[in-house]
Parts: structure tokens; C-alpha cells; sequence
């Protein structure tokens, strides 16, 4: 069921979103959190896109705002959507003119009551996630360094202000990657001296995963620049030899071992919705995540390539 | 030496599962095909199995490794629950492995300790093997024995664990289940004998745990006082099938209520546990189980039936005695229900009633937790005609979820009060990206991680309680016809009217 309204008010919208639900037989009750999309009209539909995927894993209530810049007089128009395609409901908001230093007013009446709240800007967040007014209102926070033009830039940026319940998809797009390198070390093997991350050139993960290398293993990381598509290995130097995972095409990965023969391995890049079901998952700060940017704005232990 | 890059507070990366082999026999059968490969490769593909990871099949058809793929490879696409991907595929077919032969056959058995010792030195796996006898349980003694001689189950040099994994049945009274258990424990540890059922890696039966011990909300009414009665029912819409064979002379109480349902009683029943490691958990079930108390009178605590011809769901089915290789005269039963007391403070005269059967009215597995009346209603008698008794209701398949029915009054202008039901489904959708019983289970076994299988001495206790009630059946007369497609027989509504109550309806 799908209504427009233009040139609305909050509580009008919040009315007609209860009065849909209703009718649809109070859908709300299933919802166990509240996703803020923070995008723009360019973005809007894959970001929507994304987190409808992700509300089939966490039923949640999407409120996706679109803040369009520009001298134009205030005005709210809403887009209400509510029980297809994904349990819960979804609303899109357009608002413009003032309205854009007051998103906090629009949003609050809509989320779903004493429900967690999670933001996520797909592409360009706050300096300060934490301290922004729409921020201060979520338990977990999600940028995406990636999308920034200065991704290690942007790191440091989000490193110095860090508050706990910030994440990043550059965080989320290591996970396999340390997943599997955490397998490979719950074999036996010599011990470490050195590690290299290889990637293409600003890639933030990258960074993110040769801090929490440094970070965990105490040891210097190099980090490298390849062709991509995105992290394209990560070495351990041990006594032994080297132990290398390569991944060149962003799915086959080979893992080899000193005197061992290399071995395929799955390692596929996720897509966004994965991304961010894998963030929805966990709604406590990401403790990890906070050490491995504080590593990474003082360790000097990562030498990076970049001039 | 721990790993480094683990880091209990990092749950992002999830626990997988370590360099392993398993070994599966029977992996022709249905349930390999069906259930056990399709979840190996939904964890390959959700990234919990490590790289050399390894699968071996063992049976009797003359393939060679190829053909072994190709059959696992039909099983994944037509059965597995998360999308194909050729990459998760390509590093799961690298480590399979088929040996073809006989139970009987030393030379089969030789070679499959041939190709588990290569398996070990091509892909890291260490030693480290779990055996899953997907097989029936008369062949179990002659296929560890072998197992046994061929020395690929030795752990005596530290190198690497071995572990079994074995489904129900286990055994079929208690003499049966302590041979089985003498079997396996004189090749395998206690604690790597692991036991499935399947019910107990159902994520619904799993939050019944969260449910009862995460929340206030709950727990303070989980007895005597507010409880008036606990129904468990595990109802089948299908015949017997294709498994005649085992069914005849096993029946409906064997098959199901003496692992499936009595588990269920037991997490139902039990005390917190201090942990939720192994031993925690398995000390309360085992002190429910043991506190279980069997019918004084079988003959009117206990109802048995047989399916007779009928309709179910719309098609004409034969009854039990029509079916393939049943014997005309045979006094199994397809249904079977008791009632059952728990002699514990929290319990005491409050009844559980079991039921299970096949060929009923639906498929439907749920604890029905159902609570006492309101000792006084402030109503006029006629306002409050319609409300029953309030219920909480952990459905456990096939729709997962919990349901709260309460009095709720009717939107009017009269005081009206009657039955409405509050649902809880975790998302509609989300069932289908969770993780099946399987696959957990299996991940569990390859992590070492046993909570969540009974342990023999559960299997015992539960066998202890249905052996006599068995006794008595086998002696006092045969089963009373039902027909299918109904609730089942007679006789087992009369049980629950005899004590005022009704069960609740399929």
C-alpha cells in the first residue's frame, strides 16, 4: 500500500502512516528498529534499495530523508510504503529550505517508539557523526569512508571523532577478509615479523584492515598498491616463509601456505544490503572498530605508500 | 598458542568451524541429499567452514570422486537455502572425496583411511575428522568396528579430534540405547559422541531459552502457580512413507516422543542452568527428565491410535495396515499421547501432555504453555463468557514464532471480553535467511560445541519413562483407529476430558 503526500507536516504523516498500518492489520508490531537513511535524490533508490533488503533479515521501520539543497522555501513531502516487498514500513521524506537544519523535528515524531534507532548515510555523513542532531539520536551510526573523495582522510577525520555506537561499511567490506585470515592463523604457523595488505590505491578498507593487523598482531604492516578490484591480498611473513592470500578478481581467492599446496578459497565482495544486514545485526558499539581507528590516526607502525 | 586475531568482543567474525574432514555414510539417503549436503554448502557459502575443509562420502554405488560431486552438486542446487555461487562451490568440490564398498568390506575401509591421511597432508586438516553415520542403527556395529580396525578413528597421538554423529534412533528401549552407547564409547570419547536432534538447532527452541531466561516478564509465572497445564504436540499431516521398514514394531512413541518431545518437555520444565556450556544445560535436563514421573493408570493416562483410511488435506490416503510392507495385523501405533507429571516444587501437579502423530489434520510442532483462569472476574457472567484460558505458545514449525493469546475486550459499547491472540515472528521473511536446524548443528559438531545434543544419560532417563508405558501397550490390546486427516483417536480427547480439559486444536 503506497501513498504521496506533499507539502505535508510530520504529524500528518505519522496520522496517515498509522491509519495505513491499521488497515493493513498494525504491522508495526513486528518492527525491532528504526532505519534512518540519511541520502539524496541521486543515491536515494539503490540506499532504499539496500535497506529494504536488509529489513527482510531486520524487520525495521526505513525513514530515508533527502535533503535538497538550494534557496527553495520550506516544505516537507513524504512517500509512505507499507507492507510490500518487506515486513515493516518505509517512508521517504523530501524536505527543503529551512527544514534542512531542523531534520531532527521531521523525524523524531515518525520513529517507531522506545525501538533502537540506526542512521546511515550512504554517501556524504557528517564531520562528526556522533555530534550531528539526527545523530545524537541513534545507537549505532554507519558512514561509508569509501564514498568519500579522501577515504584515508576521511578515516582520520572519523577516528578523532569517534564515539562508540560508529561503524563504517569500510569496516563491514574486511569482515570476510579477517574472518578468513583469522582462520588461516587457527592452524599453526611461525611466527610473525611482518604483514602486507595489497590493495587499489584509496581503498579505506584497506587501511582500516592493516590497523587491526598492527593492532593485533604487533608487528609492522606494509601496505601495497595493486590494480583492485578493492583489497587484493594480504601476507604474513613468517619464519617459515610467507603465508599469502590473493584475491585478484573480487571472488577466487588462493591461500598458500609454506610447503602446502595453494588452495582456492571463496571470497566474494558483498553488496551493500549485506553490508548493512551485517551492521543491523549488532546494535552495541563495535569496540574493534574504535581501537583499530585509533591505531590507525597514531600507529606508526603502518607505513603507507601513498607520497 | 591462541590466535591473535581472535578476539571474543570482535563478533563479526563468527565462529568457524576448524580444518576438519567429515566422513558421511549413507550419503546416498534421502536425508543426505535433502538436509545434510545442502547445509554444508550453505556453510561454505556463509563463510563458516574453513579453506581445506573436506567432505568424504562413503557407500556402496561404484562412483569415482566425480560423480560423488555431481550428485552433491544436484543436492545443493535443488535443496540449499542460499544462493549458488560457482566460487563457494569450487572450493567446496575441491575437497570431496568417494569410496565406494560394502560395510563388510576391510579393503573399503582401508581406503578411506587412505584418503582421510591424504586429505590431511593435501589440505590441513590436521586429523581432525567427524564421522556422520547417516545410516540405519542395525549397521552401526559393524561400520565403527571397522572404523576401529582400519585405525582411522585413533586419536591416541594427539593428532587431531574424532567425533561421531549419530541421529535418532537411539536404540529402541533402554537395554538397546546402553549397547549402542557401549558401542560407540568404546572407540569414541563421551564427549565427542554427538548425539542429533534436530528440534534442539530450531531457532525457535532455542529462544524458548532467551524467552524463559533472558526476561523478567516470564519466569515468575513459569510454575505451579500460574501454570494450569503444558501441551506438547509434534503432529504429522504425512503417512509413513518410504520408512515401513524402521516404522513397524517402532511406532509413534518411540519415533518421537521419547527424543523429540521429551527434550522439549525438559527445556520446558528445567531450572535455570548456571551456564549455557554443555554441562550446565545437560545437568538441568537431566534433573527435569529424572523428576518426570509416568502414569499411575497407562490405560487412562495414555492413548494410543493407528490411522485408518480417510481424507487428508483433500487426497485419499490409505490407512497403516494398507500401507507397503506393513503387516496386516500390525498393532503399531502411528499415534500416541500421555500425560506426564514433573515431581519438582515448580511442577508438582501441574500435568505436560505429549501427543505426536502422523497422518493428522496438519503438520504442527508447538509447547503450549497454558495458564490457570483468573481465580475471580469482575465481570458479569456473561461478558466474560468467551474468554478461555490465557496461553503462551512457542511455535517451533512450521510457521516459527510465539504466540500470547489473552482476554481482550471487543471494541463496542458493551463489556464483552474474549480470546485474542498477539503474535511474535521475528519477520515474516527472516526465517528464510536463518540459518536451518542442520546447519548449526553441524557447525556445532565442527566447533566442538555440544550444547545443544542430548547426552546418553538424557537418552536413558528417556527411555526410562517410556519403556514401561511400552510394556503396558504391548500387553493390554491394539491401537484404536483413526481416521486420517483428523485429530486422532477418540480415546485421546477422552484423556484430556477425564482431567476438564481439551487439547487444543491442530
Amino acid at each position: 500500500m503506497k501513498a504521496e503526500l506533499i507539502d505535508t507536516s510530520a504529524s500528518t504523516v505519522r496520522n496517515e502512516l498509522i491509519r495505513m498500518c491499521q488497515k493493513m492489520g498494525g504491522l508495526t508490531t513486528g518492527v525491532v528498529l528504526n532505519l534512518i537513511i540519511m541520502t539524496d535524490e541521486a543515491d536515494q533508490y539503490d540506499a532504499m534499495r539496500a535497506g529494504t533488503h536488509a529489513g527482510r533479515e531486520h524487520p525495521c521501520q526505513i525513514l530515508g530523508v533527502i535533503a535538497r539543497a538550494g534557496r527553495r522555501p520550506r516544505r516537507l513531502d513524504a512517500e509512505i510504503t507499507v507492507g510490500e516487498s518487506m515486513p515493516g514500513q518505509t517512508v521517504l521524506l523530501r524536505i527543503q529550505g529551512e527544514l534542512n537544519e531542523h531534520v531532527d523535528s521531521v523525524v523524531t515524531p515518525l520513529l517507531v517508539p522506545d525501538t533502537p534507532v540506526v542512521i546511515w548515510w550512504p554517501g556524504k555523513a557528517p564531520e562528526a557523526p556522533a555530534a550531528d542532531g539526527l545523530g545524537m539520536l541513534g545507537q549505532r551510526r554507519i558512514t561509508d569512508a569509501a564514498a568519500d573523495e579522501a577515504p584515508r582522510k576521511r578515516l582520520l577525520e572519523l577516528a578523532a571523532a569517534y564515539q562508540p555506537g560508529d561503524t563504517d561499511l569500510a569496516w563491514a567490506r574486511t569482515t570476510n577478509w579477517r574472518s578468513l585470515l583469522a582462520a588461516t592463523l587457527d592452524r599453526p604457523y611461525a611466527e610473525i615479523t611482518e604483514a602486507a595488505v595489497e590493495a587499489e590505491a584509496d581503498n579505506p578498507s584497506a587501511d582500516l584492515m592493516a590497523a587491526w593487523l598492527a593492532l593485533r598482531l604487533g608487528v609492522p604492516v606494509h601496505q601495497e598498491v595493486s590494480m583492485g578490484p578493492g583489497v587484493t591480498g594480504v601476507s604474513f611473513l613468517t619464519a617459515d616463509g610467507k603465508i599469502v592470500i590473493s584475491r585478484l578478481d573480487g571472488r577466487n581467492a588462493t591461500l598458500s601456505r609454506p610447503g602446502e599446496p595453494d588452495r582456492a578459497v571463496a571470497l566474494h565482495r558483498r553488496d551493500t544490503d549485506e553490508l548493512l544486514a551485517e551492521e543491523l545485526r549488532r546494535l552495541d558499539p563495535d569496540e574493534v572498530y574504535g581501537e583499530t581507528l585509533a591505531i590507525l590516526a597514531t600507529s606508526q607502525t603502518i607505513a603507507a605508500s601513498e607520497e | 598458542m591462541s590466535n591473535p586475531l581472535r578476539d571474543p568482543r570482535d563478533r563479526r567474525i563468527p565462529r568457524v568451524a576448524e580444518p576438519s574432514v567429515v566422513i558421511m555414510f549413507g550419503v546416498t539417503g534421502d536425508l543426505a541429499r535433502k538436509k545434510l549436503l545442502p547445509a554444508i554448502y550453505d556453510l561454505a557459502n556463509r563463510g563458516l567452514l574453513p579453506p581445506g575443509f573436506s567432505l568424504v562420502g562413503f557407500a556402496r554405488r561404484d562412483w569415482n570422486d566425480q560423480e560423488f560431486v555431481s550428485h552433491a552438486y544436484e543436492a545443493v542446487r535443488e535443496h540449499a537455502r542460499t544462493p549458488f555461487r560457482d566460487t563457494v562451490w569450487k572450493q567446496l568440490s575441491d575437497g570431496m572425496r568417494f569410496v565406494s564398498g560394502e560395510f563388510s568390506d576391510e579393503g573399503a575401509f582401508d581406503r578411506l583411511a587412505e584418503v582421510a591421511a591424504e586429505l590431511d597432508a593435501d589440505r590441513g586438516t590436521g586429523g581432525n575428522r567427524a564421522f556422520y553415520l547417516s545410516i540405519p542403527p542395525g549397521q552401526f556395529p559393524v561400520v565403527v568396528r571397522q572404523l576401529e580396525r582400519s585405525g582411522i578413528t585413533d586419536s591416541k597421538d594427539g593428532h587431531g579430534w574424532k567425533r561421531v554423529v549419530i541421529e535418532k534412533p537411539f536404540g529402541h528401549d533402554l537395554t538397546s540405547a546402553r549397547d549402542l552407547n557401549d558401542l560407540l564409547a568404546s572407540v569414541f570419547q563421551p564427549q565427542s559422541v554427538f548425539r542429533i536432534d534436530h528440534y534442539l538447532g530450531k531457532e525457535t527452541v532455542q529462544n524458548l531459552l532467551a524467552l524463559r531466561f533472558a526476561n523478567t516478564l516470564f519466569e515468575p509465572i513459569w510454575n505451579r502457580r500460574y501454570v494450569d497445564h503444558v501441551q506438547i504436540t509434534m503432529a504429522e499431516d504425512i503417512g509413513i512413507g518410504g520408512r515401513a521398514g524402521y516404522y513397524d514394531g517402532i511406532g509413534a512413541a518411540r519415533d518421537v516422543i521419547q527424543n523429540h518431545l521429551l527434550q522439549l518437555l525438559a527445556l520446558t520444565a528445567m531450572e535455570e542452568p548456571v551456564s549455557f556450556a554443555q554441562d550446565g544445560l545437560r545437568a538441568e535436563k537431566q534433573k527435569a527428565l529424572s523428576a518426570v514421573q509416568i502414569p499411575e493408570d497407562p490405560l487412562t493416562e495414555t492413548a494410543r491410535g493407528q490411522y485408518a483410511a480417510g481424507w487428508q488435506g483433500g487426497i485419499p490416503v490409505p490407512g497403516f495396515l494398507a500401507e507397503d510392507a506393513i503387516s496386516p495385523d500390525s498393532a503399531t501405533e502411528t499415534y500416541a499421547a500421555i500425560k506426564l507429571g514433573v515431581d519438582t516444587r515448580r511442577w508438582a501437579g501441574v500435568p505436560f501432555y505429549l501427543r505426536t502423530g502422523k497422518r493428522l489434520s496438519t503438520r504442527m510442532t508447538e509447547i503450549a504453555v497454558i495458564f490457570q483462569r483468573a481465580p475471580h472476574l469482575p465481570f458479569n457472567a456473561t461478558d466474560a463468557k468467551e474468554l478461555g484460558q490465557n496461553a503462551l505458545v512457542i511455535r517451533v514449525q512450521p510457521d516459527e514464532g510465539i504466540t500470547m493469546r489473552f482476554g481482550s475486550k471487543v471494541p463496542g459499547s458493551a463489556m464483552e471480553v474474549r480470546d485474542v491472540n498477539m503474535d511474535f515472528a521475528y519477520g515474516e521473511s527472516f526465517t528464510e535467511s536463518s540459518p536451518e536446524a542442520y546447519e548449526r548443528l553441524l557447525l556445532d559438531v565442527l566447533v566442538g560445541d555440544p550444547p545443544l545434543f542430548p547426552g546418553h544419560e538424557e537418552v536413558e532417563l528417556s527411555w526410562k519413562i517410556l519403556d514401561p508405558i511400552e510394556e503396558f501397550w504391548r500387553t493390554n490390546g491394539r491401537p484404536e483407529p483413526y481416521l486420517a486427516g483428523t485429530a486422532g483417536p477418540a480415546s485421546s480427547d477422552a484423556m484430556m476430558a477425564r482431567d476438564g480439559r481439551a487439547w487444543r486444536r491442530l
